[in-house]
C-alpha cells in the first residue's frame, strides 16, 4: 500500500504551479502577521510614525517575502547538493569579518556590502543546519552510533561557533552550539553522548569564564543582581522590567508607552521591542504575540514530522529551533530571566540582517515542505 | 520491506519521538516565558507601574519672590531687583564658538570668560544652560534680545537679587541676605533651591520666615536624561510678606549726615516704643553681599577701628555717666532714703575712708535738693544718695527701666548690657566695697549700657510705662500688636516721683544753670527735657589733676564720651532720644546740641499733634505732668 502511494506521489507534477499550490499559505499568513506586529511596534517606537523604522521594516519584509517564496520553489535536492558549499561560504564570510569587518558597538560582527549590512553569524547558523541535515541524511542508526561518524559534524559545529565567539559574540556562539545540539539530538545521536557533553561543559565553565571579556562577565553579575549597577549594565534590565511590568494586564495603550517614549527604555526598536509591545498592549498583547511566535515554531516542527526524508526533517527541526532560540533568548532577556544576550526578535525588531537571514531560513523550510515527498538519495550512495 | 526501508523507519521513529520531545521542550520554555510575563505584569504590575511613574515624574519647587522691607512711609528699603542673565544652551546652537564670537560684539567677553564658558559647556549635558553673564544692564539685555536671531543658543533669563536702596544708611537695621548655610537649614524645601537667600542679620534675619514665603511646586514629566517634556501640575506658593518698619528712611539719612564716626543716635516714639531712627557711623553697604564679599572687602571692614559692621546703637557698650542719675534718684525716692526737699551739701568732694571722691564742679554746689541736684548734675549729691540706697536697689530700679536686661527689639545679637550687683561682683570672686557703690551712683563703674537701652530708659521715664523698643509696624499689611500706648504695662513708680524727675530734666535744658541750657529747642518747636552725661574713658590721676590737666587737650581716644538723653514735648512726650558721642568730651557740649538738632528735624518731618505722620500712631493719653513753670 505504501509503495503504491509513493508511486502516486511521484507522479504528482513538479511544475511551478503545483509547487505554488504546495506552499503553506497559512504559514505565510502567520509570518505576515508577525511582521505586522513588528510594524505596529516599530510605528510606536518611531514616535508614532512610519519613519524611521516601520516603513523600512515593511519594505524589507516585502523583499524578504519574495526571496522566501523564490527559495521555496527551489528543489530541495538542489539545496542538499550544495549544502557544504553553503557551509563553506558561511565560514568564509566569518573569516572575512574577522579580518576586515566593520567595527560596531565594540564588536567585529558586520560586513558592509554597499547599503546592506550583513551579519555572517546569522547566515552561518542557517548554513550549518543545512550542512548538518545533509550529513545525517540517510545515515543508518548504526552509523549514527559510531563516534567516528560524528567527528566531522562536531568540528563543523565548533568551527563557526569558535569564530563567532571570537568576534566576540558569546550569545550567538552559544546559540550556534545549541542549534547543532538540537540537530544532533533529532538525528538520533545516542543520549549518553549528550550527558558527556553536559559533564564536559560543567568542567569547562570556569575556564570559559576566565576568558570572558569584562562586559560579558558584568552581564552575568548584573543578571544575578541588576540593582548592583542600576545606572550601568543593570540599567537595561531594570528599565525593561519596569516598562514591561507597568503595562499591566491590558497595557497602556497604543503609542501610550511612557517608558519607551521618554527614552527610559534603551534600544526599544531592536532588542527591547517586545518590551515596548508588552508595555503598550499589556499581558494580553504579550501573550498573543508569544502565541503567534509559538505557532510559527510549531509549524516548523509540523513540517519536520510530515517530511518523508531525513534531510527535510532535520532541516525543519534545525530551522525551527533557530527561530525558537531567537524568540526565547530575546524575550527571556527582556523579562530579566537570563543575562542580557543582545539578540533581536526577527520579523519584529528593526534591522535587516536578522530578518533577511530568517526569511532565507523560512524559505528553506518551505522548500522542505513543498518537496516533502521528494526522493532523495545520499551523495555517498546507499549505505 | 527492504533493510533500507526498515532502517529509514527506525530512524524516522526515533526522530519522531525526539522531535516531539524537542518541540515539547521548546513549547514548555515558551510557557515559562508566558509565566514570567504574568509575574511581571500582573503579580508585580503595580510595583512596576509605580516605578515607571517615578521614572518620569519630577517635582520642582518654585521660589516665590522675597517680601520687601519698607520704611514708615512705604519707601522700599530692601527690594528685589531683576537680575538679567545671559544663558547659553549648547544643544540649540551648532557652533558654540561662533555664537560666542557674535556675542562678544554685543557684550564684550574676556578670554577668561570665554574659556570658562567653553569649559562648562563641555562638562555639562548639552541641554543644560550655562550662565554667560549675570547682572546685565537693561541695555545689554535689550541688545541681546534684539540680536537673538544671530545668537543661536543664547537666551536671556531673569532672576532676582536683593537690592538695598538706601545702602549703608539702614544697613544695621535691615541687615542683609546670604545663601543658606548648614545651620540655617530648618527643613524648608525652599532652602534647597539654587539662588535662594536667607536673612543673615537685622530685620532680614528676624523676619526671615515671613519674608521668605512658601515654595510652590510644579510637577514635570521628564525623560531619561532629565529633560523636561511638559508640565503636569502646578501649585502656587505663598509670596513673601512685606515688612514695614517704624523707621523713617529720610530722617535716618538726614541724621546720619549730621554725625561723626563713633556717634549713635536713637530716636524713639516714647508712647509706643517704635524706633523712628537708629543712626550710627560708620556703616557698611549691604549690597556688597549680593555678589559675595571679597576677602579684601572683609579685611577692610574688620581692620577699621571704627567697626563699621557693628551697630553701635545696639551693641556699643558705655557707662552712662550722669544720664543714669534719674534712676538713682528714683531708687532713692522709692527706698525713702531721701526726701525730695531734703538738702544735701556739696563742698566739691566727698570723703569715704581715705578716698576722696570729687564733684565735677570743683568749688562745689553748696546745699541742694533733688531737683537742683539733677539740674546741676551734682556728683556729691548722688554719691551720698547711692551710699544710702545701696547698689542692689539701684540695680533693681535700673532693670525696670530696661537697663542691663534684654529688650524686645527685632535685631538679633543686640546686647542687653550690664548693670552690676554685689552678687554679680562676688560671683567673680571679688568684693564689693562701699566705694564702688558711691562711684556707681554717678553712672561710672562697671556699667555697660547701649544707646538703645538709654533711649528706652528715657521713654519709660517720659511715659511711666514699660515700653519696649521695636522696629516693625506691619507684616504683610497687618499691623503688629503693641502699637498703642495702652498696651504697655505701667512701671509701677509713683506718679509724683516721676513728675519730680521729669521736672528736673526740664530744668536741665530750660532753666538758667541747667547743664544743657544751650541746647534748648527753639520755642516754636516746643520744649524738651533731658540729661547730660560725660563718662571717663581714662582715669585722670591726682597728679595730672594738680597740673591742671585739660580734658580737651587729651588725645582723642582718651577723651571722655559725651552722652545726652531727652524727651519732647515735655507736656505730652512723643519723642525720646539718646545720643552717644564717643570721645565727645562733654555731654552738654557735643551730645546735647546734636539731640536738639535731631528733635527739631523730627518735629518738622513728623509733625506730631498736627496730623503729621507721627500722629497716625494711636494717640496716647495725656501725660500727667502739670504745666511747667516758664
Amino acid at each position: 500500500m505504501k509503495f503504491e502511494r509513493r508511486l502516486l506521489l511521484r507522479e504528482r507534477g513538479t511544475g511551478v504551479f503545483e509547487k505554488l499550490w504546495q506552499i503553506p499559505w497559512v504559514f505565510v499568513l502567520l509570518l505576515c502577521a508577525v511582521a505586522g506586529v513588528g510594524y505596529v511596534a516599530l510605528y510606536s517606537a518611531g514616535g508614532g510614525a512610519p519613519d524611521p523604522y516601520a516603513g523600512r521594516h515593511a519594505i524589507r519584509f516585502g523583499f524578504g517575502l519574495v526571496m522566501m517564496l523564490s527559495i521555496a520553489l527551489v528543489d530541495i535536492r538542489l539545496i542538499a547538493r550544495f549544502a557544504w558549499v553553503g557551509y563553506a561560504l558561511g565560514v568564509g564570510l566569518l573569516v572575512l569579518v574577522a579580518l576586515h569587518g566593520q567595527v560596531g558597538k565594540g564588536a567585529q560582527r558586520w560586513i558592509d556590502i554597499g547599503p546592506v549590512q550583513l551579519q555572517p553569524s546569522e547566515l552561518m547558523k542557517i548554513m550549518l543546519v543545512v550542512a548538518l541535515a545533509s550529513w545525517f541524511h540517510k545515515a543508518s542508526w548504526e552509523r549514527i552510533g559510531n563516534p567516528l561518524f560524528l567527528i566531522p559534524p562536531i568540528i563543523a559545529v565548533l568551527v563557526p561557533a569558535a569564530l563567532i565567539f571570537k568576534q566576540p559574540n558569546l550569545g550567538t556562539s552559544l546559540i550556534t552550539l545549541m542549534i547543532g545540539g538540537a540537530v544532533f539530538f533529532a538525528a538520533g545521536v545516542r543520549l549518553w553522548k549528550f550527558a558527556l557533553v553536559v559533564g564536559a561543559v560543567a568542567i569547562a565553565a570556569p575556564i570559559v569564564y576566565e576568558s570572558l571579556h569584562d562586559y560579558q562577565r558584568a552581564r552575568i553579575t548584573t543578571f544575578l543582581d541588576p540593582e548592583s549597577d542600576p545606572l550601568g549594565a543593570g540599567y537595561n534590565i531594570i528599565q525593561s522590567k519596569i516598562a514591561l511590568g507597568s503595562g499591566g494586564f491590558w497595557g497602556k495603550g497604543f503609542l501610550q508607552g511612557t517608558q519607551g517614549h521618554l527614552n527610559f527604555l534603551p534600544e526599544k526598536q531592536t532588542d527591547f521591542i517586545f518590551t515596548m509591545l508588552a508595555e503598550e498592549f499589556g499581558l494580553v498583547g504579550g501573550l498573543s504575540v508569544l502565541g503567534l511566535l509559538a505557532s510559527v515554531i510549531a509549524f516548523g516542527f509540523l513540517v519536520a514530522l510530515r517530511s518523508r526524508h531525513q534531510f527535510g526533517r532535520l532541516l525543519a527541526v534545525g530551522l525551527a529551533t533557530n527561530y525558537f532560540l531567537y524568540v526565547f533568548v530575546n524575550i527571556a532577556m527582556v523579562t530579566g530571566s537570563i543575562p542580557v544576550g543582545g539578540v533581536p526578535l526577527p520579523l519584529i525588531s528593526h534591522g535587516g540582517s536578522a530578518m533577511i537571514t530568517v526569511m532565507i531560513g523560512f524559505g528553506l523550510l518551505m522548500s522542505a515542505h513543498v518537496h516533502r515527498d521528494a526522493e532523495m538519495g545520499t551523495e555517498r550512495g546507499d549505505s | 520491506m527492504s533493510r533500507k526501508q526498515r532502517e529509514e523507519e527506525r530512524v524516522r521513529g526515533i526522530f519522531g519521538r525526539r522531535a516531539l520531545l524537542l518541540g515539547a521542550g521548546q513549547m514548555g520554555l515558551l510557557g515559562f516565558l508566558a509565566h514570567r510575563l504574568h509575574t511581571l505584569q500582573v503579580d508585580e504590575g503595580e510595583r512596576y507601574a509605580t516605578l515607571a511613574e517615578e521614572n518620569r515624574l519630577s517635582a520642582r519647587l518654585l521660589a516665590p519672590p522675597r517680601g520687601r522691607v519698607l520704611d514708615r512711609e512705604g519707601r522700599v528699603v530692601a527690594g528685589n531687583q531683576l537680575n538679567w542673565r545671559a544663558l547659553l544652551v549648547a544643544e540649540q546652537t551648532s557652533d558654540v564658538s561662533a555664537t560666542l564670537e557674535t556675542l562678544t560684539k554685543i557684550i564684550p567677553l574676556t578670554d577668561a570668560e570665554r574659556a570658562r564658558i567653553e569649559r562648562e559647556v563641555r562638562r555639562r549635558r548639552r541641554f543644560v544652560p550655562v550662565v554667560v553673564r549675570e547682572f546685565l544692564s537693561w541695555e545689554e539685555m535689550a541688545r541681546i534680545e534684539l540680536n537673538a536671531p544671530d545668537l543661536p543658543g543664547i537666551s536671556v533669563d531673569v532672576g532676582t537679587t536683593r537690592i538695598y536702596a538706601e545702602g549703608e544708611h539702614l544697613a544695621h537695621i535691615v541687615g542683609y541676605v546670604a545663601p543658606p548655610a548648614e545651620r540655617d537649614m530648618d527643613g524648608d524645601p525652599l532652602l534647597e533651591l539654587p539662588g535662594i537667600r536667607v536673612g543673615r542679620a537685622g530685620i532680614e534675619r528676624h523676619h526671615d520666615l515671613a519674608l521668605r514665603g512658601r515654595a510652590g511646586a510644579v510637577q514635570l514629566e521628564v525623560n531619561a536624561v532629565g529633560r523636561v517634556i511638559r508640565e503636569l501640575d502646578r501649585r502656587e506658593g505663598v509670596q513673601g510678606q512685606d515688612v514695614q518698619l517704624s523707621v523713617d528712611a529720610e530722617l535716618q539719612k538726614s541724621i546720619r549726615g549730621k554725625i561723626e564716626e563713633g556717634t549713635s543716635v536713637v530716636l524713639m516714639d516714647a508712647r509706643n516704643g517704635e524706633l523712628l531712627a537708629m543712626a550710627t557711623q560708620p556703616s557698611f553697604d549691604p549690597n556688597v553681599f549680593n555678589s559675595g564679599v571679597s576677602a579684601a572687602q572683609w579685611r577692610e571692614w574688620t581692620a577699621n577701628r571704627a567697626t563699621p559692621l557693628i551697630n553701635k546703637a545696639t551693641n556699643g557698650l558705655y557707662a552712662p555717666g550722669s544720664t543714669f542719675k534719674m534712676v538713682v534718684a528714683l531708687a532713692g525716692l522709692e527706698a525713702r532714703a531721701v526726701a525730695p526737699g531734703e538738702r544735701i551739701s556739696c563742698p566739691g568732694y566727698m570723703d569715704l575712708g581715705d578716698t576722696r571722691f570729687h564733684c565735677w564742679h570743683r568749688p562745689g554746689h553748696g546745699g541742694m535738693d533733688m531737683r537742683t541736684g539733677l539740674k546741676l548734675s551734682c556728683d556729691v549729691y548722688f554719691y551720698e544718695l547711692a551710699k544710702r540706697v545701696g547698689m542692689d536697689r539701684i540695680a533693681a530700679m535700673a532693670r525696670r527701666f530696661g537697663l542691663g536686661v534684654p529688650l524686645e527689639i527685632e535685631l538679633p545679637g543686640t546686647r542687653p548690657g550690664l548693670v552690676p550687683t554685689r552678687e554679680w561682683r562676688q560671683a567673680q570672686g571679688k568684693p564689693w566695697a562701699l566705694g564702688d557703690t558711691v562711684v556707681h551712683g554717678i553712672g561710672q563703674g562697671f556699667y555697660q549700657l547701649t544707646p538703645l537701652s538709654l533711649a528706652t530708659m528715657t521713654a519709660r521715664l517720659a511715659t511711666g510705662r514699660a515700653v519696649q523698643p521695636h522696629l516693625t509696624r506691619a507684616i504683610g499689611g497687618r499691623p503688629v500688636r503693641g502699637v498703642r500706648a495702652e498696651d504697655w504695662p505701667s512701671l509701677g513708680i509713683p506718679d509724683r516721683d516721676l513728675r519730680l524727675v521729669r521736672e528736673a530734666m526740664w530744668a536741665v535744658v530750660n532753666e538758667q544753670g541747667g547743664t544743657a541750657r544751650a541746647a534748648r529747642l527753639p520755642p516754636e518747636i516746643g520744649t524738651m527735657a533731658g540729661k547730660t552725661g560725660t563718662t571717663q574713658v581714662r582715669r585722670v590721676s591726682r597728679e595730672q589733676r594738680e597740673r591742671g590737666f585739660r580734658v580737651d587737650q587729651m588725645p582723642r581716644e582718651w577723651r571722655p564720651h559725651a552722652l545726652f538723653v531727652a524727651f519732647a514735648p515735655v507736656e505730652n512726650p512723643v519723642f525720646a532720644v539718646s545720643v552717644v558721642v564717643e570721645h565727645g568730651t562733654s555731654g552738654s557740649g557735643a551730645a546735647a546740641p546734636l539731640a536738639r538738632d535731631v528733635l527739631v528735624e523730627a518735629f518738622q518731618r513728623l509733625r506730631p499733634g498736627q496730623g503729621g505722620p507721627a500722629a497716625r500712631v494711636a494717640e496716647a493719653p495725656r501725660s500727667p505732668i502739670p504745666p511747667v513753670r516758664p
